[in-house]
């Protein structure tokens, strides 16, 4: 399992772009949202949480589709199939790899471009802690979507479409949680429904990625 | 002899055929009854008007929208486990049934909204909880189009489909986070002492039975549809290799 999480990173990393695209649509889409909403400064501040949220969500969903699709098409899913380890393993190892390339470089530019959001100070905080308690279930259900449509030909589209319904109760609670730390309330609420979010889809979704993955290469 | 022979096919076909007729003819009846009794014979309300009356479309609708995902994920139960064919084909008919009863929901909460509320559409929980249902529809049926092979499709959108409704009803408690928001309660609950007045309730409980006969009126000939589309592709299936 650790070497084929290491494969992956590897793979992310030497064929380019693996960490940088997914942060640099990340920057593009919070660079955008202020040239199309206008510079007010109160305005943005108010919009952060929810902008920050909306773009690590849309980040994370631009590399699904390579998670399995290049294993599909030449083969080596099938050797994982056949392999001692097992699917859910797998399923799990490509999780964390997902999360390691693009979750956690999202958590840690967050904060700098929430500087550019002028988001309030007290939130720097919470929105740290609400992406890294969130953005690994956002990687462990688009896996789950990954898996859905990695036989069809031209997934992507579906893909998002499947995949940005299941992000919901996500984006609502890590929002809500920045949101109130912004607000000067008390977020925990909202950061322990986020984490049992997270929680629950690992301890759940790598069975159904695995047995989602078996159909597919029956 | 168990129930589970009435998904035979050919049982299927067999028995269908005659409910169906029963099925529209009553669902016809309720239809017209409790409409036109509701739009014609029932009060105004005191605050409303009349734009109480959507009231019989609204509610019989809404609640067949979130029926019908119940009844989709059923039947991909039963697909998994016992892998009836028929049981598939039925949560793949009830699939845009169930995206128009949605579309019918907000449409007329959107009409009713603009005089009573002020405006077409706020971010209330129970609004978008209904807009998230319908992008959920969308993209079951849209996963149902895009894979050839009808066995895959079937198991993969099966499983869409019981990950979805945990996600649904996370979702469901999730927008309840913000705040009340304008919807009223329920107004047809059995364990409540407040409801809607019995003038209005009578024409609604018609209406939500015509809904729900029309409903499985649709999903029958949708489902025979479905088995038929089968069996001519494999008729054209086995007339290429002959």
């Amino acid at each position: 399992m650790i070497a084929l999480l290491l494969r992956d990173l590897r793979l992310a990393v030497r064929a380019g772009g693996g960490f940088g695209l997914g942060l640099a649509f990340f920057l593009i889409v919070v660079v955008l949202v202020p040239l199309g909403v206008g510079p007010q400064t109160e305005l943005l501040s108010r919009i952060a949480p929810g902008i920050l949220w909306v773009a690590s969500l849309l980040a994370a969903l631009l590399s699904l589709d390579r998670i399995f699709a290049l294993d599909f098409e030449d083969g080596s899913l099938g050797l994982l199939a056949t392999s001692p380890l097992p699917l859910e393993g797998a399923a799990l190892a490509k999780a964390l790899a997902h999360w390691i390339t693009t979750g956690l470089p999202l958590t840690l530019a967050a904060p700098a471009l929430g500087f550019l959001l002028s988001l309030a100070p007290e939130a720097y905080k919470y929105l740290l802690l609400s992406l890294l308690l969130g953005t690994p279930a956002l990687s462990m259900i688009g896996t789950f979507g990954a898996a859905l449509t990695v036989g069809l030909r031209r997934g992507g589209l579906l893909l998002s479409l499947l995949v940005l319904p299941l992000y919901v109760p996500t984006l609502i609670f890590g929002a809500e949680a920045v949101r109130r730390g912004a607000d000067g309330l008390d977020p925990t609420g909202a950061l322990i429904l986020l984490g049992m979010i997270t929680a629950g889809s690992f301890a759940v979704l790598p069975f159904v990625t695995a047995a989602t993955l078996r159909i597919n290469l029956r | 002899m168990s129930i589970w022979e009435y998904a035979n096919p050919k049982k299927f076909m067999g028995w269908t055929a005659p409910v169906l007729p029963y099925a529209f003819g009553l669902a016809a009846l309720c239809l017209i009854v409790g409409l036109v009794w509701g739009f014609f014979f029932t009060p105004d309300d005191y605050r409303q008007g009349s734009t109480v009356k959507i009231i019989y479309l609204h509610v019989p609708a809404a609640l067949m929208a979130i029926n019908a995902w119940i009844m989709m994920l059923v039947a991909s139960l039963i697909w998994v486990v016992r892998r009836h064919h028929v049981s598939a084909l039925a949560a793949r008919a009830a699939a845009p049934v169930g995206l128009t009863m949605t579309l019918i929901a907000l449409f007329t909460g959107a009409i009713w909204g603009q005089p009573m509320w002020g405006t077409y559409w706020a971010w209330d929980p129970r609004l978008t909880s209904f807009l998230i249902l319908f992008l959920f529809y969308l993209g079951y049926i849209a996963l149902w189009e895009a894979i050839e092979d009808p066995d895959t499709a079937a198991d993969l959108t099966s499983v869409l489909c019981m990950v979805g409704s945990i996600f649904a009803i996370l979702s469901r408690y999730a927008v309840n986070f913000w705040n009340q928001g304008l919807h009223q309660g329920a107004s047809l609950s059995l364990d409540k002492e407040e409801n809607v007045s019995d003038v209005f309730w009578q024409p609604l409980v018609i209406c939500i039975a015509g809904f729900v006969l029309l409903f499985i009126g649709l999903v029958l000939l949708r489902t025979r549809t479905e088995i038929r589309a089968r069996r001519i592709r494999a008729l054209e299936a086995r007339a290429r290799r002959a």
